[in-house]
């Protein structure tokens, strides 16, 4: 056992309501720069949709990921034998026009505009060429438009619906969407380092941020092609890569990364947890419908003696070990079961969880009226209005059992808490559920606790992250303190 | 006939030039990798434009790394390549190979120089430094390839002259006496070569001087730890 300590996190949909204040946090603390005008290290995507850059989740176009071939694991994108062709092209190397040319307006003219008979317009021109340009994309182009037959309707994860559950999904009295705010996962397995030629992308020990040594970046875009997720992206100004950094500044501090703490709907949980090292190639090389299950089985116990022993020898710090015991996503992933990692079956082991959304597949409505219970306690859950395959497809790496248990457990405990505070449903229901989901009633306490009633310091429990270790090998940390300035910090500049 | 002038100026061109670009160089890179390391980077252009970048990129390097290839073979192993040389039916291929990296070069160049010129978002990302090298890298290949073309069997007399030259720079004793004797089109190509090398701290021709080897002996997965971790851990 390799016991290694991991920030992972945890976004609850059924709480997301789309409005993009994670994305604006973000872009004005790291991205509002040259050559970054583009990137979203957060953005949120409505489903059905295509997303950003457009139909990210299509890897036979983007080859992002991991497959297993011969029994080994290898990247889709890339590898010592291809790096040597690659590098000079990079054939799946998404361009700009995949995501969508940044373009401010010409505010000035409003101003400047010499009098006449028509009204001054402030004209969109591109932030790359400043020439005028005619907007046709952006980083959220179809938002809400969950029935559009041009976005919607592409969603890589229809395939393998059937025409008819298709039908049920755009018919325009039942359309549904709902929202998918996306980050870096910060993966056990990351693809995007085990791409880079260079070495410069690279794992935090202490606390598996995965980072990006723009120091060591020579601009091989090899790490923008293979993470599966796009969320490497290349600044096109100082030909580097650049990344999320699940703003380790603010952690090192003991804030929440800012996309979590502007969270609006409190979707963001944020916390430690141990794992296995040893086993991760083991786990990733899993059958699709195995990784799941394999990737659980890689989250530790931190309260069990053993664990406990060789996280110490390997150096994880008490404080980490009792920040994992209190950490609100071992609770969501290992105990309750209802958060589910994205495209698991990319293999590269996503460490940012879900909780499927249940709003969208509730709520049928029949004869006008909002129908939640019937006989067939989970009646909705199988005939929903999201087709199970469809969120199958994004969280269950295709298999339908493990959404369909989180789901069925989220609506136990909402019955659960309906009979304990309206009471229009029996107790005795709400017990013959909560059973049926595979939950007690302590669990369905905690797990509404957990949901709505959580304040800052459930949502977030972040470890102490020791920086002062970082240091000690070479210096008395109290002298170091004593003896560094400022440093010096060349600016990103582009080339020479 | 030659005049004392043309002797002081190859002289110049070739005793003197070759250590003013080695200094340059060596100087040059390492006070840039180490002031300025941020910006050793290959600028890649190819996520604001992807298909011409092919049609440009692709030729290029495969066909300049021929060509430099073959350079390479006869400054270090003249008698072997004189050996290959020996028997006409080699000597056609090894030219021929030549000359056609060299054409996959031009290809390549035009490709890049066009889409410089033509892509409004590509025009962008292009500074004075890189049309100047452009410049540069056209003469050196163009003036590369009329050698090929108008003295032919470069790959032997190369072998047989400029490669002891080059040896000589690299002893610190240069000796001349066969460049003095070369057709001007030979002595430009060579000087191009020292221009080329004193530009490197300049450009982005920096990016050779990091080809990311680690990789092909590297593990997939990178893992850094604090001071004293990375002892506990040794090398992840
Ligand atoms: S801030 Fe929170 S609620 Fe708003 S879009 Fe982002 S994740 Fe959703």
């Amino acid at each position: 056992m390799n016991v290694r300590s991991q920030i992972s996190m945890v976004f609850h949909l059924d709480k997301c309501i789309g409005c993009h204040t994670c994305s604006i946090a973000c872009k004005n603390i790291w991205t509002d720069r040259k050559g970054a005008e583009y990137m979203w290290w957060n953005n949120v995507e409505t489903k059905p949709g295509t997303g950003y850059p457009t139909r990210w989740e299509d890897q036979d176009q983007y080859h992002g990921g991991w497959e297993v071939h011969k029994g080994k694991l290898r990247l889709r994108s890339t590898g010592k034998g291809k790096i040597v062709t690659n590098i000079f092209h990079n054939p799946f190397m998404p361009t700009m026009d995949d995501y969508y040319e940044p373009w401010t307006y010409k505010y000035e003219d409003l101003f400047n505009a010499p009098e006449g008979t028509d009204q001054p317009t402030a004209r969109p021109v591109s932030m790359v060429t400043g020439e005028h340009m005619d907007v046709e994309a952006g980083p959220n182009w179809d938002d809400d438009l969950g029935g559009s037959p041009v976005y919607a309707a592409n969603d890589k994860n229809l395939d393998g619906l059937s025409e008819e559950q298709r039908q049920q999904l755009f018919a325009v009295e039942r359309l549904v969407f709902f929202y998918f705010p996306r980050i870096c996962n910060h993966c056990l397995n990351p693809s995007c380092v085990a791409a880079c030629p260079s070495g410069a992308l690279y794992k935090r020990g202490e606390d598996g941020i995965v980072l990006l040594d723009q120091k060591r970046c020579r601009a091989w875009r090899s790490c923008v092609a293979a993470c599966p997720y796009k969320k490497t992206f290349f600044n096109w100004s100082t030909g580097k890569s650049e990344k999320c950094i699940l703003c380790y500044p603010r952690l090192e501090t003991g804030q929440a990364p800012a996309c979590f703490h502007s969270c609006v709907g409190r979707i963001r949980y944020l916390g430690v947890v141990l794992y296995d090292a040893d086993r991760l190639e083991e786990v990733a090389k899993l059958p699709d419908d195995k990784l799941i299950e394999g990737q659980r089985s890689l989250i530790l116990d931190p309260n069990d003696p053993e664990v406990i022993e060789a996280a110490r020898a390997n150096g994880v710090h008490d404080s980490v070990i009792e920040s994992a015991q209190r950490s609100p996503v071992y609770k969501f992933v290992k105990v309750w079961k209802i958060a589910l990692p994205p495209h698991i079956e990319y293999r590269t082991l996503p460490m940012l969880f879900y909780v499927p959304p249940m709003s969208p597949v509730m709520a049928n409505r029949q004869d006008g009226t909002v129908e939640s219970v019937s006989d067939n306690f989970f009646h909705d859950i199988e005939q929903a209005r999201v087709p199970m395959k469809f969120l199958a497809n994004l969280f269950g790496a295709g298999g339908e059992g493990k959404v369909v248990y989180a789901l069925k457990k989220q609506k136990a405990v909402r019955t659960y808490r309906r009979a304990l505070t309206v009471g229009d449903i029996s107790m005795e229901t709400a017990e013959k559920m909560l059973a049926e989901a595979d939950c007690t009633k302590e669990e369905a306490d905690a797990i509404y606790h957990l949901t709505s009633l959580c304040t800052f310091d459930d949502r977030f429990v972040i470890p102490p992250m020791h920086r002062e270790e970082a240091i000690e090998m070479m210096r008395e940390p109290s002298e170091h303190k004593t003896a560094v300035g400022f440093g010096f910090i060349e600016p990103p500049k582009r080339g020479f | 006939m030659m005049t004392i002038g043309d002797n002081l100026l190859d002289l110049f061109l070739f005793a003197v030039t070759p250590y003013i670009a080695l200094t340059v160089f060596f100087l040059g890179t390492i006070i840039r990798y180490r002031k300025y390391g941020f910006s050793y980077s290959s600028l890649s252009s190819q996520f604001l434009e992807n298909r011409h970048h092919f049609w440009g990129l692709i030729p290029f390097h495969y066909g300049i790394l021929t060509v430099f290839l073959g350079h390479l073979i006869g400054f270090l192993v003249p008698r072997d390549l004189l050996w290959w040389n020996s028997h006409p039916l080699r000597l056609y291929i090894f030219e021929v190979s030549g000359l056609v990296a060299a054409m996959l070069t031009i290809v390549g160049l035009v490709s890049m120089i066009m889409r410089r010129l033509t892509d409004p978002k590509i025009r962008v990302v292009t500074s004075t430094a890189d049309w100047i090298l452009l410049g540069i890298l056209t003469l050196e290949i163009v003036s590369g390839t009329f050698v090929a073309i108008f003295h032919s069997w470069g790959s032997s007399w190369f072998a047989s002259t400029a490669s002891p030259y080059l040896r000589s720079i690299f002893t610190l004793s240069p000796d001349i006496t066969f460049m003095v004797a070369m057709p001007w089109l030979v002595k430009f190509h060579i000087v191009g070569a020292f221009v080329i090398l004193a530009a490197f701290p300049f450009t982005r021709l920096v990016h050779i001087l990091v080809v990311p080897n680690q990789y092909l002996w590297r593990k997939p997965q990178v893992v850094r730890w604090y001071g004293k971790k990375a002892f506990l851990h040794k090398a992840v």
